[in-house]
């Protein structure tokens, strides 16, 4: 029961990235509101941001900074930060374009239901 | 497909996704171990090689500079690509005189409080975002956490007084071009490596004392370069959004803007 | 110079995109143009050299100088083989035709245009040439947005935008699903370096590393356009302007495969080399599928950009069943096929762009007859559509006849017959898209057929009567550079030799780590093109009866009434799949990774 129990502890970000990723996609699949859709795309992203971040942690590490701690204390690994941070802003401004796109769809077509604006049709 | 059928699919399908990447998961060590080479190297040579404290900074500008680079241009394409979608909107509802479509909207009076309020923290912003931006090798930070910092700026006096201000503060083609020096000042400060005979991004300004603001060579200049990238392109986003869903409304006495959402 | 090449390839275009974003709308456009051009004139060149450079070994070059330490990465490389510098060269090349096209071609707003042309110019070279994972990933990413931007292009007209949000979605969603692979194999390996990572995984075959090596696919198998990941492509071209579409059907999606196949070699390959047989037959199921599917598609269409992409997913199936092969014989047909497709589809769909520039519509039906007026552009068309089909001397033929070849070493002979199906349809659907627009066969636009979606498309320019020289001589030159490249000499055995060091795992890291030298590759010996000669033919002539077929005036046409409506039935539940729909589109996505990784999982454990 203990093991299990710290097992699930063990697991628990992981866990929760891979929830998120898939209710994610759920809100797109269902959605009926554009800007709702594109939410639900960057609760997709947090997954990743959590999964990456998870992985990186140390426990009983210190961030990063040697500023003010010696150079051989254990700090959690930087690289992950890193690459999130910067995914972090970019990706803003990604929506920012989709938003833009979701905009222009809206003035077109007088909806922002994707149902309404199926007219792609094979 | 109906909405019942595309559920049903997705549910059978996001479940055995959802399995599918747990058992994967499962192989991972476990929150905590990080078992890998990568960040422990980094950590262990940041502040001797390149005499920067933060190693998230340095990892972000020196180490894996030309990753840096290549999301900075993805926000560059990005807020272009806005640019270019909200601009031309805007073109082809030109009215004479321009219709108020928001007639039955009272505008509710912003405090005095808050006026002064954002006015008092606009320069306290300014010095923030510039410290954050200038101080990232020592200290957590940098320049896309300092860029948004300073593009709240402008934002602040939009939410705390009204898009006239904003308007009065922000100029469009400032923005764009910072915007594009600082990036294109990134991608430059890689080729003058080049010059130096190294490699593409190599550091090829001394590095100065440990501690110092001045230090940490092109880590300091590729920071700020960011921080203007960053800034310039989201007070250029700010622009576009405003533009495209403000409804300016020319009141007798007094002028403020309205959010709106557009319609035909 | 030797530090600068290797890095040119993206330095140049994103700071000359820079440089035009900063002036915007103070330079003539002509400077613009020129500006555009020269940087990707430059990035072909330098590529070019790269290609040469790298036959003799893999280029490794460390971005900031940073060295590995131990076997340890710390920074990122390039690791430039023949394959990928070729792959960024053709890139480059095409982006240079689409930037001469466009140069006439609309009246941009300022030099955005050209801003994010090269912005998408730089990502391709990167994605192509790098070394490092993430490195992919932000490539794969910037590559996504500045196409996205490029979508969104023409908004003067009335067209549906959401064409573009459907491929901005989907292609995000792909996007996260690679990242997320990305931080499983971080996880365990700790290193973002290929080479790195592919050491440190070795022989192990857990979930874990099964798991990152679906999603990472799947990922990119979204940007290549496979089924079920492929709803957005057809969507995406009937968006965008025609230079952009040449870049996506020509080389975008076909990236994709070449991070796949990059990704599998450098990564994979310890871990999953047991299991080829098993990898072998999901990976070939899901090309034919997709071959298939867009064929039949691609029949059905009647707006020309649609039909054509449609085709491009059929063909893009085919390189999967290429690639599945995992044989240096196929790796090599594939490259082959990939430009000579790349080189044919362009120009086909330049030729689309000259016939909307002249006629003012995509539309097949109403276009029927007049190409008279725009006979340039119909008469390519036909040339064009023949090189679908496997056409001896065309590229596409070429690379064929190697896959054909080495699937029969696997018993896989019978994918010929795939390749056979898919290039007589999408050839016949071309060819009768010329035969109706030139000599004006075929039934009469039929008002009862009203309900089928997007069919045309508003002008992209200003029309004329005219066809300018900068928009039919780059059609030219894709058509005959087309027919052209299996004139090269020694082109097979160079392209096998660099198929043999891109699937070289252990050589791979040894130059990357540790600066070990690289061996030397010994292609076998080439064999007879002659089956390649007679499959390329029989399948032209069949096309050309197909196309036949469908053109019969009415008296004739009882006789297939039958065959047409069993078409029709097997069609109608194919295109109702192809709603337009969003939320669709990202079931089936979710659908096809749990499939796959499904199979997988079945398979290796």
């Amino acid at each position: 029961m203990n093991q299990a129990a710290s097992e699930f502890l063990r697991m628990l970000p992981f866990l929760v990235a891979a929830w998120l990723f898939v209710v994610g996609l759920y809100g797109i699949v269902t959605s009926r509101h554009l800007v709702h859709l594109i939410m639900c795309l960057v609760v997709v992203q947090t997954s990743t941001y959590l999964l990456l971040l998870g992985v990186g942690y140390k426990i009983g590490a210190a961030a990063p900074i040697f500023a003010d701690i010696p150079v051989g204390t254990p700090a959690v690994d930087p690289v992950t930060h890193a690459l999130m941070l910067t995914d972090i802003v970019v990706e803003a401004t990604v929506m920012a374009l989709l938003l833009a796109l979701a905009i222009q769809a809206e003035e077109r077509a007088g909806s922002v239901d994707p149902e309404q604006l199926r007219i792609m049709r094979g | 497909m109906n909405y019942q059928a595309r559920t049903a699919l997705f549910i059978v399908s996001g479940l055995g996704f959802l399995c599918f990447y747990i058992w994967g998961l499962h192989g991972l060590p476990g929150l905590g171990h990080y078992p890998g080479p990568y960040g422990n190297l980094i950590n262990s040579l940041t502040v001797y090689e390149r005499h920067a404290t933060d190693a998230v900074t340095a990892v972000n500008f020196d180490y894996r500079g030309f990753d840096t680079l290549g999301e900075e241009f993805i926000l560059f394409a990005s807020v272009m690509g806005a640019n270019l979608l909200l601009r031309k909107q805007k073109d082809d509802r030109e009215e004479d005189p321009p219709l108020d479509r928001a007639q039955d909207r009272v505008v509710p009076p912003t405090s005095d409080a808050i006026r002064v309020t954002g006015l008092a923290l606009v320069l306290p912003i300014v010095v923030f975002g510039l410290y954050t931006i200038s101080h990232g090798q020592l200290t957590p930070g940098g320049g896309f956490q300092g860029g948004v910092i300073l593009a709240s700026m402008p934002l602040i006096i939009y939410l705390c007084g009204d898009y006239k201000a904003f308007d009065r503060v922000t100029s469009h083609v400032l923005s764009e071009v910072t915007e594009a020096v600082g990036a294109g000042g990134y991608a430059v400060a890689g080729l003058i490596s080049i010059a130096f005979g190294l490699n593409y991004l190599t550091n090829f300004i001394p590095l100065g004392q440990t501690g110092d603001v001045l230090s940490s060579g092109t880590i300091l200049l590729i920071s700020v370069l960011t921080g203007l990238e960053v800034a310039g392109g989201l007070v250029v986003l700010m622009i576009a959004f405003f533009r495209q869903t403000l409804v300016y409304r020319k009141a007798d006495d007094e002028s403020r803007g309205q959010d709106e959402p557009s319609r035909q | 110079m030797n530090h600068f090449l290797p890095a040119s390839p993206v330095a140049v275009p994103l700071s000359i995109a820079a440089l035009l974003a900063a002036v915007n709308q103070h330079i003539p456009r002509r400077l613009a143009d020129a500006l555009a051009m020269a940087a990707s004139l430059w990035s072909v060149i330098a590529c070019l050299w790269l290609l040469m450079k790298s036959s003799h070994g893999l280029m490794v070059y460390w971005m900031g100088g940073w060295a590995p330490r131990n076997g340890a990465a710390i920074g990122i490389s390039f690791t430039i083989d023949p394959l990928g510098a070729g792959a960024a060269a053709f890139a480059s090349f095409l982006v240079f035709v689409a930037l001469v096209f466009s140069a006439h071609y609309f009246d941009s707003v300022g030099t955005i245009f050209h801003v994010l042309m090269l912005a998408f110019l730089g990502a391709m070279c990167g994605f192509s040439l790098t070394g490092d994972i993430f490195n992919l990933f932000v490539f794969f990413e910037l590559m996504s947005a500045a196409a996205f931007a490029l979508c969104g292009y023409k908004t003067e007209e009335s067209g549906p935008i959401q064409g573009a949000l459907n491929f901005a979605v989907t292609n995000t969603i792909g996007a996260f699903m690679a990242l997320s692979g990305i931080g499983l194999l971080y996880g365990r390996t700790g290193a973002l370096n290929m080479a790195q990572i592919g050491k440190s995984l070795g022989q192990t075959h857990d979930g874990l590393v099964v798991a990152a090596f679906v999603m990472i696919t799947c990922g990119f198998l979204v940007k290549a356009a496979l089924v079920p990941f492929h709803f957005w492509l057809a969507d995406a071209h009937a968006v965008a302007p025609t230079p952009v579409c040449v870049l996506f059907s020509g080389i975008m999606v076909e990236l994709g495969l070449y991070a796949v196949a990059r990704v599998y070699w450098t990564m994979f390959h310890g871990a999953l080399a047991q299991f080829e047989a098993q990898t072998r037959a999901i990976f070939v199921s899901l090309g034919v599928l997709t071959a298939i599917v867009g064929a039949l598609m691609s029949f059905a269409q009647r707006h020309i950009k649609r039909l054509l992409a449609y085709s491009t997913i059929s063909h893009t199936g085919l390189m999967l069943v290429a690639f599945a092969m995992l044989a240096h014989g196929a790796l090599a047909g594939l490259a082959l096929y990939v430009l000579g497709h790349g080189l044919l589809k362009g120009a086909l769909f330049l030729s689309a762009g000259i016939l909307l520039h002249h006629l003012g519509s995509i539309d097949e039906l109403n276009l029927r007859g007049k190409g008279r007026e725009a006979i340039r552009a119909s008469g390519l068309m036909l040339f064009l559509a023949l090189g679908l089909s496997g056409v001896p001397p065309y590229g596409t033929f070429l690379g064929e006849a190697l896959i054909d070849s080495a699937a029969e070493k696997l018993h896989y002979s019978w994918i010929s017959y795939i390749f056979m199906f898919a290039g007589i349809v999408t050839a016949a659907a071309v060819l009768r898209v010329a035969g109706r627009i030139y000599f004006g066969w075929g039934q009469d636009l039929d008002r009862s057929q009203q309900d089928e979606g997007e069919t045309d498309e508003g002008r992209e320019t200003s029309g004329g009567q005219e066809v300018p020289a900068t928009m039919f001589v780059p059609t030219l030159v894709l058509l005959l550079l087309g027919l052209g490249i299996s004139f090269i000499p020694g082109l097979r055995v160079k392209t096998q030799a660099a198929a043999m060091e891109f699937m070289d795992q252990g050589a791979y890291q040894q130059q990357v780590l540790e600066h070990a030298a690289p061996p030397a590759y010994v292609p076998p010996a080439q064999e007879s093109l002659l089956p390649g000669i007679i499959r390329g033919i029989v399948s032209t002539l069949l096309a050309l009866v197909l196309a036949g077929l469908v053109l019969l005036p009415h008296r004739l046409r009882r006789g297939i009434e039958g065959f047409s409506g069993g078409v029709s039935f097997v069609l109608r539940p194919l295109r109702i799949l192809h709603s337009g729909h969003m939320g669709d589109y990202v079931a089936w996505l979710t659908a096809g990774v749990a499939a796959i990784g499904g199979l997988f999982a079945y398979f290796i454990h």
